[in-house]
């Protein structure tokens, strides 16, 4: 185990080029950037998952090259085909040239339902790194295929996975607004709100079962909250003048959102259910974009107090804010990263706007997008990629970068600008 | 063309008599005018609106009218710019006036901004604008509450190359009347 993280740790130190489309998805992913060596991996197609329709072992082989990190090994036909509960030919997956190895089952179950069975090894060090049984139906393949991969990603890096998780960002086809929420691969794309009018700043509350974000149906913008579940709205901040910018509070009871009501665009604090309105900046400045850190204790957000839009930050509970970006005449758009440790923002860098991150221990600033339109960074919420928003040929498209600059993947609809991503949390 | 001008609108008013009150035309007067083929002065008894379109422009919503300069909504910025440009400062006055002179009247100013950058702080930049058109209009004697600003961000631009041509009509301020929004 610890020989298989330390090679997996070392294989991030080179450079080699990959492309992997991803066929059938609504939101296709496409590899484009290039990555470090990634571990080989052999996921055995899984006996009997031909009758689950769709192929189980490819989502988790995509999932987990999608992650940059892992190669999935071509497996040639087997006969008899092993299963979790074959005694392993280590030697045989290592002159293959695997380092892990999945292996599985799928098994009809009398109810109708199915069994999935898979266990994952260290070839190397010729060992059982554990395993799972699911029970599940048909329309749960993909987020069953999800959980295997997200044990695998944690077993093999130490780091959660997230694959099961859930994205949310805005397509507007026509004269449509859509808010669609999506798995992490793009697959399954289910629309929570389609509008003739705009849609902006989708915001996932720290349960993922709630997104606030700004409506324009009204003529004007208003912040609503809306239960994905149920599809049931509430209005949490239509008071005079415009009403934007929603951020939740980590533990989910309040949000900060940036009001015009009293003139200017300032930033406020209000209950998730819009009671107990209280206002945080006085400033003639345009203060916005609020995000509160893991902790709760600070806001960061955006202002030109300083004469270009910078960013900043202030208590929760209010005080004096304090600017934390100096480099370049236009910083916007603060988003934490789950550890606190890094602040991703968008920059002007010679006319592009591009994905900056700052350490925040030493200061150190690296611009980690080669793309010229980058808007709404976004963090996985572990911390190890993140989605933003970019213009290709004219039309708005996903992208996602590695937190480390080195994988890039291309997220595209088939018609319409995509925008306005929001990386949804861990959910169990 | 003035008699053909009247017998229409005599027409007109006759059959609109008939349409909403048909219960009410005792028959008798129907046998009475028919016995007194005096159609002239038939006319001259009903009161009839007349309506002269060789003279000057409709009266009507002075707000819609072509040639009045409250027609004119749109006021114009310069890049990352929130004052308002002398060449609108007599749109500006325009409005205030007819604000001013109908307390009842209310606005929606909504502030625009280009595409380019984050689309909350352009956001910021529409209502920085919106509330510069209310400032001036309020300075000028309209009533506060008469007004609202928002803004609408780069979320509505009315072109949409990505071309400084473009962007100059989308960094734009309109003024929306109630019933027009």
């Amino acid at each position: 185990m610890q020989a298989l993280l330390t090679r997996l740790r070392a294989f991030l130190g080179a450079v080699l080029l990959l492309t992997t489309p991803l066929a059938g998805a609504q939101l296709s992913i496409e590899i484009t950037g290039a990555g470090a060596p990634r571990m080989p991996i052999a996921v055995a197609p899984f006996p009997g998952e031909g009758a689950l329709g769709a192929g189980i072992t490819s989502i988790v082989r995509a999932d987990l090259e999608r992650s940059g990190l892992f190669r999935g090994l071509e497996v040639p036909p087997l006969s008899p085909a092993p299963t979790e509960a074959s005694p392993v030919n280590y030697a045989e997956w290592r002159a293959r040239l695997a380092d892990a190895l999945v292996l599985g089952s799928v098994a009809a179950r009398p109810d109708g339902r199915y069994e999935v069975r898979f266990r994952l090894y260290d070839v190397v060090k010729q060992a059982s790194l554990g395993g799972i049984a699911y029970t599940l139906s048909k329309e749960q393949v993909r987020a069953t295929a999800h959980r295997i991969a997200d044990f695998v990603y944690e077993k093999l890096t130490g780091e959660k996975g997230v694959f099961s998780t859930r994205i949310a960002y805005v397509v507007k086809r026509g004269n449509r607004f859509e808010l669609q929420i999506a798995d992490a691969d793009g697959a399954g794309e289910e629309a929570a709100l389609v509008s003739f009018e705009p849609i902006i700043s989708p915001a996932w509350s720290p349960d993922g079962r709630k997104l606030a974000y700004v409506s324009f149906e009204n003529k004007k913008p208003v912040v609503y909250v809306h239960s994905l579940l149920d599809g049931k709205r509430n209005v949490i901040a239509n008071f005079r003048g415009s009403n934007s910018a929603p951020a939740w509070s980590p533990d989910g009871s309040r949000l900060a959102v940036t009001l015009s009501r009293e003139g200017g665009s300032q930033l406020f604090l209000l209950n998730a259910d819009g009671s107990s309105l209280r206002r945080l900046t006085s400033s003639a400045a345009i203060d916005t974009e609020p995000r509160f850190s893991g902790d709760g204790q600070w806001i960061y957000f955006t202002s030109d107090r300083g004469g270009s839009p910078q960013i900043y930050r202030m208590p929760a509970a209010g005080g004096e804010p304090q600017r934390v970006t100096f480099e370049g005449s236009y910083n916007v758009t603060p988003r934490l990263s789950p550890d606190g440790k890094t602040l991703a923002y968008i920059t002007l860098n010679e006319g592009k706007f591009q994905v900056a991150l700052l350490d925040l221990s030493n200061r150190q600033v690296q611009i980690i997008t080669d793309s010229d339109r980058d808007e709404s960074p976004s963090f996985a919420p572990n911390g190890r990629m993140i989605l933003l928003a970019t213009v290709i040929g004219g039309r708005g498209v996903l992208s996602a970068v590695s937190s480390d600059g080195r994988v890039k993947q291309r997220l595209s609809v088939t018609a319409g600008d995509v925008r306005e991503p929001a990386w949804g949390p861990f959910t169990e | 063309m003035r008699l053909a001008i009247i017998a229409i609108l005599a027409a007109a008013a006759v059959a609109a008599g008939c349409a909403t009150t048909p219960e009410q035309q005792p028959p008798a007067s129907v046998e009475e005018r028919a016995a007194k083929p005096a159609a002239p002065a038939a006319v001259e008894t009903k009161p009839i609106a007349r309506v002269d379109l060789t003279s000057k422009p409709a009266p009507g919503n002075p707000l819609k009218d072509p040639n009045n300069i409250l027609s004119r909504r749109s006021i114009y910025y310069d890049f990352d710019k929130f004052d308002i440009r002398d060449e609108f400062r007599s749109l500006i006055e325009a409005h205030a006036k007819y604000l001013r002179e109908s307390p009842g009247a209310k606005m929606l100013i909504q502030g625009n901004a280009d595409e380019r950058g984050s689309r909350e702080y352009n956001l910021g930049l529409g209502q920085r604008r919106a509330d510069s058109v209310k400032r001036a209009l309020t300075l000028l004697g309209a009533k506060e509450n008469q007004i609202e600003s928002v803004s609408l961000g780069e979320e509505k631009p009315v072109c949409a190359e990505h071309a400084e041509d473009c962007w100059a009509k989308n960094r734009r301020a309109d003024m929306l009347y109630s019933g027009e929004y």
